[in-house]
């Protein structure tokens, strides 16, 4: 490996101990409120903002699995379908249920959420059972299976008729809301930073970096593996959940390896390791085609043009890989938090070592 | 009876073509340790610029003995150069960096290659298949019964065109100089320069001789197959893969031997199941093997060293 750049490690004191507990959820919650209240009479731009929030879910915990582990997963779609799928059916059986004491709203987000639990924990079992393969594959074997993973539930969904085969899912209830999305974009990256900061996060960075010797120095390679697989999952079988919850139909076409490519792409753009970097290249990567698209038909370029913005995005994608690992393989931030590389013009304290 | 017969023989003969391609993916990976993801879009192209040659040279001409010559030739050394150009400017400088880059570069690759041959810009196809020439007419070489059992001319065709490269890729790589560097390579290639060896050339001429195999299987798959796509690259080359990675990657006998058993697993799903769960038996095949041999079937593991 070249130099390591580790992020130093946020001794406990670097954060106050309020925020540590349940402090930021408490504080987030009303910000969310105010932005669905915002956001209740623009449905492209809610339909847009819940898009890119599901894909920060999605990059940020991949970013667990690929960027902190050092465990390269490329099969993170079919996480999100096993999620979406879950949620999806739960939802469509739940839709007629109602609890008659709470209003209609709040009794169908309450489902929403069971639902969206119910999906997170299936994927998160998946997550388990593709973890288990690590104790004894390593490097590009992995890859491979989780690869194969992915493919494996693809072709399982297509094939159960609870899942609507081929035809996929429709007529789920769209409950989900911007809001929402957010509440749980918010979890995640709450998540991955603690993590980063936690001892086990340590042990994560240690196996990234080199794992003969993490497991040298005593670090259970395997079960720390393992666990940075369920958490990822779960995340993404959130994303699955959401996604399900606000696109009117999900099939199993939207769940290939071409939509894990996206996400490893995400990840590599922002940098394998960093969070912040994961969120700006996920907002980034899915706006950049809907921005240009806009832009092409404000020009008034041949109609065609704008409708090519999604063929040209995967090539565009490909070669912006390799320009990527050619120019600068550790990704736009590398193991960096954004704040590490804006200009500092927010004076902050310094503790103990940089 | 004969439809296992019919199943046994439908399965060698795409196993063949499996092999073909794993044998690239295993050359590759035995002198770089490079997973080389972009080699199923290496060989997409390779078909691409046969259908176009076929077009090129006519009806009557491309189904003559020769023309069949010149396809195969074009495309071959149309792909060799292709993998020459990746190798050098895709992954030569990454070959000091963290094998993780140079894996990420070849996703890229293939992404870059397998989309951008969707694009219907220039002289890119666009992403409808198409109708793969005849250029093997195909004859029925040998009916058992009441055409209980089939076996067509392509299949021995192809088979014996794949069973000849294996052995000319054996004898090249255990028996000639180059062979022997190629081996050298593999098992350090920093000593190996050293030791006076052109560690450059080995990797550049192993790659395009990878991608020329790829090329020359992908013909066959097309013939096959009747058509041709931009995204068989990407499925193909994923199940050429697995082939490889079944057999022990890195391990030459072992890639055929993984291509032949993957195809034949194929076939029997297809034949005795269900056609549409062919995929998911291909990959489930693959992680019980690894489960069980983490090498693949021939493969060793190395004790990693700090």
């Amino acid at each position: 490996m070249e130099t390591p750049a580790i992020p130093a490690p946020e001794a406990g004191s670097a954060v106050p101990a309020s925020l540590r507990g349940i402090l930021p959820v408490m504080l987030a919650l009303p910000v969310l409120a105010l932005f669905q209240w915002l956001m209740s009479d623009a449905p492209f731009a809610s339909y847009l903002l819940s898009v890119v929030g599901v894909n920060i879910i999605l990059a940020v915990s991949l970013n667990i699995v690929n960027g902190m582990t050092g465990q390269f997963s490329i099969g993170h779609a079919g996480f999100m379908a096993v999620g979406a799928y879950i949620a999806g059916v739960m939802s469509l059986n739940l839709k007629e249920v109602a609890l008659s004491f709470l209003p209609v709203a709040a009794s169908d987000q309450v489902f929403f959420v069971a639902s969206l639990l119910v999906g997170g924990l299936a994927a998160a079992l998946c997550g388990f059972l593709v973890g288990l393969p690590s104790l004894r594959l390593r490097g590009d074997y992995l890859a491979i299976v989780t690869l194969g993973f992915g493919e494996i539930i693809r072709v399982v969904v297509q094939n159960t008729d609870a899942f609507g085969r081929a035809l996929g899912l429709s007529g789920i209830p769209q409950t989900s809301t911007p809001a929402m999305v957010y509440f749980w974009v918010f979890l995640t990256v709450l998540v991955a930073r603690r993590i980063t900061g936690s001892s086990h996060g340590r042990s994560l960075w240690a196996i990234r970096e080199d794992e003969v010797a993490a497991e040298a120095m005593g670090v259970d390679t395997t079960g720390y593996k393992v666990r940075a697989f369920v958490i990822s999952s779960f995340f993404a079988g959130i994303a699955g959940g959401l996604f399900a919850h606000f696109v009117p139909i999900i099939n199993p076409g939207s769940f290939t390896f071409v939509k894990s490519m996206e996400i490893v792409v995400m990840v590599v753009l922002g940098g394998l390791g960093s969070t912040t970097g994961a969120i700006v290249a996920a907002t980034f990567l899915t706006l950049l085609p809907e921005g240009l698209r806009s832009l092409f038909s404000v020009l008034g370029a041949e109609g065609s043009l704008a409708q090519r913005v999604d063929q040209i995005r995967m090539p565009v994608y490909g070669l912006l890989l390799v320009v990527l690992m050619l120019a600068r393989p550790q990704g736009l931030f590398g193991t960096k938090e954004i704040w590490d590389v804006l200009p500092r013009w927010i004076p902050r304290k310094r503790k103990g070592l940089a | 009876m004969a439809q296992l017969l019919q199943h046994l023989i439908n399965g060698l003969a795409a196993g063949t073509i499996y092999a073909l391609v794993a044998l690239g993916y295993t050359m590759v990976y035995g002198v770089l340790k490079l997973i080389n993801f972009a080699h199923g879009d290496v060989m997409m192209v390779g078909v691409y610029m046969g259908y176009a040659t076929a077009f090129a040279l006519g009806r009557d001409m491309r189904s003559s003995l020769l023309g069949v010559a010149v396809v195969f030739a074009v495309a071959m050394l149309g792909c060799a150069l292709l993998g020459f150009i990746i190798e050098r400017f895709a992954y030569r400088p990454l070959r000091e960096k963290p094998r993780l880059t140079a894996l990420i570069t070849a996703i890229g690759i293939s992404f870059a290659l397998s989309y951008g041959f969707q694009l219907d810009i220039g002289f890119l196809p666009g992403a409808a298949p198409r109708a793969f020439p005849e250029v093997i007419e195909p004859v029925e070489w040998l009916v058992i019964g009441d055409r209980d059992v089939v076996v067509w001319n392509w299949q021995v065709i192809s088979f014996g065109i794949a069973v000849t490269l294996m052995v000319g890729l054996q004898f090249l790589v255990f028996r000639t100089r180059f062979g022997r560097a190629m081996r050298a390579v593999s098992w350090d290639h920093r000593v190996a320069a050293l030791m006076g060896i052109p560690t450059d050339r080995v990797i550049a001429l192993t790659f395009m001789l990878s991608s020329a195999l790829a090329a020359g299987a992908g013909l066959l798959y097309a013939i096959k197959d009747t058509s041709v796509s931009p995204l068989m690259g990407l499925y193909v080359g994923l199940k050429a893969f697995v082939a490889a990675v079944i057999g022990g990657i890195g391990h030459v006998p072992g890639a055929v031997i993984g291509g032949l058993v993957l195809g034949l697993v194929e076939e029997f799903v297809v034949g005795y199941a269900a056609s549409t769960w062919r995929d998911a038996v291909a990959f489930g095949f693959l992680i019980l093997v690894l489960l069980v041999k983490p090498g693949g079937l021939f493969g060793r593991v190395a004790a990693e060293k700090v």
